[in-house]
């Protein structure tokens, strides 16, 4: 039976008024007019309400009926999500697909998880066993790695009048019956419904500890993240937003990634789902897809989707780390993001902040980013969620509203610079102006690596870079030779660092990962070669004798090497200074 | 979707309109109209004016009119309501036509009978359904052929100033295209907004020159003609170029100027709707508005056939930070940018390498596409000449006398980099062969350890 919510009033855009909406309630998911589309109910004053539609709102007239569904928008969870790709509320993009063709029409309705599947359950809990929310009950295996923790959902507690046999099961199949202390009985599924702007419950926050190792230099080395942690990437177009995040969700040692395409390039979504599945995660051996659901809710989509789309992506998040897993969220972009809010709250006329944004802009991006976090979850487990966002602030002017507000919000900051771009250094990640709090809780970790060194290595180098800065005002005004050899030489180690480590090759098949071993060993033999050369030059070489080494064409291809003699680079390097000094000390 | 009663309605007329505001047109009374439906208003002479719903309630309809509104009057206005969008008749016919910027014949021919009526709005395509573009067009120019790679199904703009040869450039790159698998499924669609008839004048002559007019539509909204008319203009003809694309499987390059003019119409009706404006007046979604445009792009797996856009574009005060081109920026795959320095020093086309890019082109290049030192040289180049640039700075401080001798063949490598590489004539057609080695004999100016791009094998072969 359908429930009647309301009349359409008013239609503009994606904001739809509604009159006779008594019975309709907030942040109820609702169907509008006789195409059924998707909406929200966003707003109730008096009898009126205002919905949020998330699909195209051509041809909606005054008068059609606003059918209610009882629930808030949710996604569905369960086994069967990984390797997928929905829109940004969780409609499956193929199966969307196969049913209306290559261009995406209206009010369709697809399950998120395909039902006829089955899954291979084995049971953990046993009869009379009081559970509640989060604990396992049973697990199935998704896809060739996985271990998909199949838990009581959040808010129910009782005992279980019935578990089901080990065996093969539908998602939708009853596996459950669990009767809560008011004797009322609930029927558990492998499959749960959670409201996208909700965060899922966990025990507790937990220090955060580890890095999420991404192979790419300077973001593991200089500024690095934290599983469970923010970062905001920040850069102008162009200069490397997209290819730093999927080059994180590609190697980063996550266990889950949810990429959201969150008003971007329909084409970046196809290059996913064209490139991930024939990599191969080094760590587990199977394809890349395995590990990730991408959420695509491109620029030419429906804009009040692209605002819930990385709720959507966030509620994914908390299910799997629930599990146990460390989840890694890519959001491209977040300014989009901002942008349907803005475009939103100005359709229904709020009263506009800076920019046009609406004044409760901040709080929601504090948010998402809380989303974010290390956690003991009610099951037990340890999991995180990590939250990388892209920022694209108009004109690459990082002062305005959104790059601002979420610099409050994040720990660390990977500023992608338009110089470097344009050179074609990449990643283009600015040594200045970016930077990592999370550099005293990772310390821990790094010396467990046995790479102790890695603080002070670090904090050398961006010495060394900071006076290069200085250093190269100076040649601006006076041309590099006015400059004593020492000083020169910083010049000469800085770009050195810049070429053999900062810039990474993305479509080199060694150069595009690189193991934190390798990182620490490639810093400690240019710092090597840092020492060294200051040491000779001050007993007498000069810069150019120093530029010639022949070894410092091999510290340059050193990121191409695949093997790990780092000892025999060393003696090598050590070799080389040691002839230099016959010369020098000849003349 | 259909309001029931929509095909009778379509006949209803109502006599008097409520309000008239610049290009915006309230009805009130109405039967309940759909949103985004077409109007129509007749005016007591008998002409028609074509507009479409913006906001829609119980009350009254908001009109946004894509005519002139003005010499019309309150009462004697008739209004109807179509019951659908704006549509265009989609056929294979409609190449070789001349039609309006609403997608209506000028040319003294009758209306194409379309194959199908198709939503000038278009709809999303899913992700999952494009193929991811990957075969390289050669152009015959360097810059673009050797640095900035355009690929077939890009979108791929040219940021350029007022008095700058965006338009040579467009026509120079449509006469040469060429791919690896040949050429004879082509169409051309010219989309012009708000541009001066010499400018499609000129556009249209080099068609017929190279003998294609046959295979060219035109969808022209001049500088004359009212400036709400451009924001249906680049619908239509992209509305025809998904058409000949994805039903007909053609090759089809989409030339659209001037996308500045596009969104300056889209600011005025944003205005005076009194909506609160994000950047320099220009309203907040005008993103979401050019990536309905932009997006309408690609390749898709049900057909053959491709889109490729080359939107044109002059960036107000020659800042590329200034919304339109930055938007734009921020959807298409890549951008060509004019530097009004080089057009003064002569050099044709004045192609500003370094903010320039083709974001497709990593994909399209290399090995077995164009030649497998390609990523390296193109990458070379590009740093090689960041350094020209700083070297410049540093020159005009303390003199090009006083710079060191690696410092002097970097100024050597840029003069021969800007004027030989860079620079060609308009009807200069280069193999991709030719531009590669125009690139190395530029690399050889330079010392071989300044050649830290390429790998030993590159400089061994082609050093
Ligand atoms: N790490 C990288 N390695 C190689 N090329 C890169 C890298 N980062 C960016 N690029 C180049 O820059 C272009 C734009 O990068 P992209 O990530 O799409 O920018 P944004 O998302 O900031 O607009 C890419 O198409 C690619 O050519
Ligand atoms: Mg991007």
């Amino acid at each position: 039976m359908r429930r009647q919510v309301g009349i359409v009033d008013r239609v503009h855009g994606p904001v739809v008024e509604a009159r006779e909406c008594q019975s309709g309630m907030m942040m109820e998911l609702v169907h509008v007019g006789e195409a059924g589309l998707v909406g929200e109910i966003i707003k109730l004053s008096g009898n009126r309400g205002v919905i949020q539609v998330y699909e195209d709102t051509t041809g909606l007239a005054p008068g059609q009926p606003v059918y209610g569904t009882g629930m808030p928008l949710s996604v569905q969870l369960g086994p069967g999500l990984l390797g997928r790709i929905y829109d940004g509320i969780q409609r499956p993009l193929v199966d969307l697909k196969e049913r209306m063709g290559t261009f995406i029409s209206r009010g369709e309705q697809i399950p998120a998880l395909n039902g006829d599947a089955l899954f291979s359950f084995t049971p953990i809990t046993t009869l009379d066993e009081r559970v509640s929310g989060g604990t396992v009950i049973g697990t199935v295996p998704e896809g060739e790695r996985m271990i998909h923790r199949i838990m009581v959902p959040p808010g129910l507690s009782g005992k279980i009048l019935f578990i089901a046999d080990a065996g093969s099961y539908r998602a939708a199949d009853e596996i459950a019956l669990l009767e809560d202390d008011t004797g009322r009985k609930h029927s558990l599924t492998m499959i749960q419904h959670w409201p996208i702007r909700q965060a899922r419950p966990v025990r507790r926050r937990l220090q955060l500890s580890r890095p999420l190792v991404t192979g790419q230099r300077v973001i593991d080395t200089l500024f690095p993240l934290a599983k469970g942690g923010t970062v905001a990437i920040p850069g102008g177009f162009g200069t490397g937003k997209t290819m730093t995040q999927h080059a994180v969700a590609k190697w980063c040692d996550a266990d889950v990634i949810i990429y959201i395409g969150c008003g971007e390039r329909g084409n970046e979504m196809t290059d996913v789902l064209r490139e991930f599945p024939l990599l191969v995660d080094p760590r587990s051996g199977t394809s890349l897809m395995d590990r990730t659901i991408l959420i695509a809710n491109t620029s030419n989509m429906p804009v009040s989707a692209r605002e819930a789309s990385i709720y959507t992506g966030a509620s994914l998040a908390e299910y799997y780390r629930d599990q146990g897993y460390h989840v890694a969220v890519m959001a491209d972009s977040t300014s989009r993001w901002a942008e349907a809010l803005r475009e939103l709250s100005g359709r229904m006329e709020e009263m506009p902040a800076e920019e046009g944004f609406p004044a409760y802009l901040p709080t929601r991006i504090a948010q998402f980013y809380e989303r974010a976090g290390a956690m003991e979850t009610l099951s037990g487990y340890e999991g995180s969620v990590s939250i990388i966002g892209a920022v694209s602030p108009p004109g690459g002017d990082f002062s305005e509203p959104v790059t601002q507000h979420t610099k409050r919000f994040v720990r660390c900051f990977w500023a992608l610079d338009r110089q470097l771009a344009n050179a074609r250094h990449y990643p283009a990640i600015g040594w200045l102006e970016s930077y990592s709090e999370y550099i005293d809780d990772l310390e821990a970790y790094w010396k467990e690596q046995g790479q102790g060194g890695w603080i002070s290595h670090r904090r050398t180098i961006l010495d060394l870079l900071q006076r290069e800065v200085r250093l190269l005002q100076v040649v601006k005004l006076v041309g590099p030779d006015a400059l004593p050899d020492s000083q020169r030489f910083i010049l000469e180690v800085c770009s050195l660092f810049k070429r053999a480590f900062l810039q990474q090759d993305a479509f080199d098949e060694v150069d595009r990962f690189t193991s934190i071993e390798k990182q620490a060993n490639m810093l400690k033999l240019l710092l090597q070669y840092w020492d060294m050369g200051s040491r000779a030059i001050s007993r007498g070489a000069t810069v150019i004798q120093l530029r010639r080494m022949k070894v410092v064409q091999e510290l340059m291809k050193m990121k191409f090497r695949s093997d790990d003699n780092w000892d025999s680079l060393e003696g090598k390097l050590q070799r080389a200074f040691d002839r230099l000094e016959l010369l020098y000390e000849e003349s | 979707m259909k309001n029931p009663d929509a095909a009778l309605m379509k006949y209803r007329e109502y006599l008097g309109i409520d309000g008239i505001d610049g290009p915006l047109v309230v009805v009130r009374k109405t039967h309940p109209v759909g949103f985004r439906e077409l109007a129509e208003i007749r005016d007591q002479s008998g002409t028609i004016r074509l507009g479409q719903v913006l906001d829609t309630s119980r009350d009254a309809v908001l009109l946004q009119m894509f005519h002139d509104t003005s010499g019309l009057t309150l009462p004697s206005s008739r209004v109807r309501f179509l019951g659908e969008p704006l549509t265009v008749g989609v056929t294979r016919e409609m190449l070789g036509r001349v039609f309006n910027g609403l997608g209506q014949p000028i040319d003294g021919g009758p209306r194409p009978v379309g194959v199908r009526e198709a939503d000038v709005n278009g709809l999303p395509v899913n992700p999952t359904a494009r193929v991811y573009p990957r075969n390289y067009i050669q152009t015959g120019v360097s810059v673009i052929d050797g640095m900035n790679t355009l690929i077939r199904g890009q979108k791929l703009p040219i940021f350029s100033g007022s008095g700058l040869p965006h338009n040579e450039l467009a026509v120079q790159i449509t006469r040469q295209a060429q791919t690896a698998e040949g050429n004879d499924n082509f169409a051309v669609i010219f989309a012009a907004m708000g541009v001066k008839h010499d400018v499609a004048r000129y556009v249209i002559r080099s068609f017929e020159e190279s003998g294609v007019m046959d295979r060219v539509a035109l969808f022209l909204s001049l500088a004359g003609d009212p400036s709400i008319e451009r924001l249906i203009t680049p619908r239509a003809a992209l509305t025809a170029a998904e058409y000949l694309a994805y039903d007909q499987g053609m090759h089809v390059l989409v030339l659209m100027t001037d996308m500045s003019n596009y969104c300056e119409s889209l600011r005025e009706i944003s205005t005076v709707r009194g909506e609160i404006p994000s950047r320099k007046g220009y309203p907040g979604y005008l993103y979401s508005d050019l990536a309905e445009l932009y997006e309408r792009s690609g390749m898709v797996e049900t057909s053959e056939g491709s889109i490729t856009q080359l939107p044109m574009l002059t960036m107000p005060n020659d800042d590329i930070s200034h919304p339109i081109p930055d938007l734009t920026g921020y959807i298409t795959e890549g951008q060509i940018v004019f530097d009004r320095e080089l057009h003064g020093r002569n050099i044709y086309p004045p192609v500003a390498a370094l903010p320039s890019l083709s974001r497709l082109m990593k994909d399209g290049i290399g090995e077995k596409m164009t030649r497998g030192d390609h990523p390296h040289l193109a990458g070379q180049l590009f740093s090689s000449y960041s350094y020209v640039k700083d070297i410049r700075n540093l020159a005009s401080v303390i003199g090009e006398e006083e710079l060191t001798p690696i410092d002097k063949t970097y100024m050597e490598f840029g003069s021969f980099f800007e004027g030989s590489f860079v620079k060609q004539r308009m009807d200069e057609n280069r193999t991709m062969e030719q531009t590669l080695e125009l690139g190395w004999e530029a690399l050889r100016i330079l010392p071989v350890e300044e050649l830290h791009r390429m790998s030993e094998e590159e400089l061994e072969t082609y050093l």
